[in-house]
């Protein structure tokens, strides 16, 4: 049976820039559910997710030493620094917008 | 050698909490202070305001900060390390003696690093075959050249370090990375060698935790953000750094905010690209061997680092200038907020349209239902009030700034209910595109001056 969770419950994240990137850092909050966040955040859902954000490519990183996973989000802030028009230029807000990420998992978790 | 030191970050951008290198000094013990002040588009600013008096471009927060500390850490002997002098070290230095000379402190020794700002350096450098061009999309800098206003050289922990053996109690450094002015002390007290990468590389992954202040120690912080106490005396993060590379994360006692795995962890990947490879002038540092451990409260051991080998090459850090952006907003509240607040936008665009003005993008957005989060937004019925915020990018500044003229007069010919037109015409602003590049290290030279009034 398949369960719907936000990401919110089982991660936090950070965000900032790099020019017209987005960086994402999503932590576990616990260490089991590392493996959710590998199996179920794959580059094609964030891509998915973020469609109307993120232009270009998406990349992502392990960091299991951290519980982690980093993203890079090409072409998302709108041109970058100061060429950006958007309220959020810099990306702060991407980590909100990547935890709203709803997923359907097999896995029995408790939150 | 001592057992180990306290490096505190100070401040982790220019404009950052003002109370918070005075707190550092005076709530508990330190070594160090590092701050923290060069952001890429800084860099321009400061240039710009060098051209117009050769005595500014530099941090100016500093002086009046500095001043207001330097008994105190002359008295401690805590050394003070930062990139807040920009593009005119040299200048932010005579500002310091300054201050100190009218408090009355004899002998001080400050320290500058000079070397990095390659601007009048481009055509000599472009002569030698080294072609500056952009790292990311592999365009030669001809294609920006007249447009250049700032080009800067990423330099590293070391020269800070030779200012440190030659008794400086303040280094002050123009682009240095900000990882650099964490690790340069624990280079000088410890005797680390330049090939011992993984301590580097450790010292590195310190100096990333403490480059944005309060970032590291319960600020931004998006886990449970409710339980970090008292954020409005936040103790701004400190790195206790030890002789065999280990780092205990913490903050003074007695202050706000809080250190946690969880909070290092957010710091850690802010900001990063691939974290196997860390790029700095002085290692390649691997975040995938980072080890964290909670030691007590407030305390967050940091060991296991493992670095590999510096590249050959400095990153260089340019401005120029790309055209002009212009931003206006109204509020529009209920009823209909949402549906007017759009309506409002078409005939804003119908009238620039009609104007025959060339932009290169036009972008609306609305404040309270998806400036932030876009096509993500969840639908919403029946909205309270809407901020409309329209922004142009054009090349052409009287286009840009005709736009501005086109905010105030909906309010009186658009849709109803609408106010919030209190700061006047929006004026143009220029638009600062970075440019980076890659430089030999053999290309550049830092200069470490030394001197004491």
């Amino acid at each position: 049976m398949l369960v719907k969770i936000r990401l919110l419950d089982i991660a936090h994240a950070r965000s900032g820039d790099k020019g017209d990137t987005g960086n994402v850092g999503v932590i576990a909050r616990r260490p089991e559910y590392y493996p959710i966040l590998t199996k179920y955040l794959t580059i094609e859902h964030v891509k998915r997710h973020f469609a109307g954000i993120t232009l270009g490519k998406v990349e992502r990183y392990e960091l299991p030493n951290l519980w982690a996973l980093n993203f890079l989000l090409h072409e998302s802030l709108g041109g970058g620094g100061t060429k950006s028009l958007k309220n959020d230029a810099q990306g702060k807000t991407l980590s909100g917008a990547m935890l709203r990420m709803e997923l359907e998992i097999e896995e029995e978790i408790t939150l | 050698m001592r057992d180990n030191i306290r490096i505190a970050s100070g401040q982790g951008f220019w404009g950052d909490l003002l109370t918070a290198p005075y707190d550092q000094v005076t709530k508990g013990p330190i070594d160090y202070m590092m701050m923290d002040y060069l952001a890429e588009v800084t860099m321009s600013i400061m240039q710009k305001q060098k051209r117009k008096d050769p005595k500014v471009g530099y941090a100016r927060d500093l002086i009046p900060l500095i001043g207001k500390i330097l008994p105190i850490i002359v008295e401690k002997n805590i050394k003070v390390i930062t990139n807040g002098g920009g593009v005119n070290p040299g200048a932010c230095r005579d500002a310091i003696f300054q201050a100190a000379s009218k408090l009355g402190i004899k002998g001080l020794k400050i320290g500058v690093v000079l070397g990095d700002d390659i601007l009048d350096r481009l055509d000599e450098l472009s002569a030698r075959g080294i072609q500056l061009s952009n790292m990311e999309t592999s365009e030669s800098l001809s294609t920006v050249r007249d447009q250049v206003m700032s080009a800067n050289v990423y330099f590293g922990a070391w020269p800070i370090v030779e200012a440190l053996k030659q008794g400086a109690q303040i280094v002050i450094t123009g682009r240095t990375t900000d990882t650099g002015l964490t690790l340069a002390p624990m280079i000088y007290e410890f005797g680390w060698r330049r090939d011992d990468w993984d301590s580097i590389a450790a010292g590195t992954v310190a100096g990333h935790i403490l480059e944005c202040g309060g970032q590291a120690s319960g600020g931004n912080f998006s886990g449970d953000w409710r339980s970090v106490s008292d954020l409005a005396h936040i103790g701004f993060p400190i790195a206790e750094a030890y002789p065999d590379a280990q780092i205990v994360i913490t903050k003074h006692d007695n202050t706000g905010g809080l250190v946690s795995m969880q909070t290092v962890k957010e710091q850690l990947l802010y900001e990063i690209g691939d974290p196997k490879n860390y790029i700095t002038p002085d290692c390649i540092a691997d975040f995938t061997t980072i080890q964290l451990e909670e030691v007590g409260a407030n305390r967050v051991r940091v060991y296991g680092v493992k670095g590999r080998p510096a590249t050959e090459f400095y990153k260089v850090s340019m401005s120029y200038l790309d055209g002009y952006t212009a931003l206006g907003t109204l509020t529009y509240a209920w009823p209909d907020a949402l549906e007017k607040a759009r309506a409002s936008d078409q005939i804003l665009r119908t009238r620039l349209g009609d104007l025959g003005l060339q932009f290169d993008e036009i972008r609306s957005e609305f404040v309270g239902y998806n400036s932030c989060h876009g096509a993500l937004a969840d639908h919403v019925d029946d909205i309270n009030e809407v901020v409309l915020r329209v922004g142009v990018r054009g090349r052409d500044y009287d286009d840009v700034e005709r736009f501005g003229m086109e905010i105030a007069p909906l309010i009186l010919t658009g849709p109803p209910g609408v106010t919030g037109f209190a700061g006047g015409r929006p004026k143009p602003s220029e638009v600062v595109a970075y440019w980076p590049a890659l430089i030999p290290k053999s290309a550049v030279q830092p200069q470490v001056i030394v001197e004491s009034v």
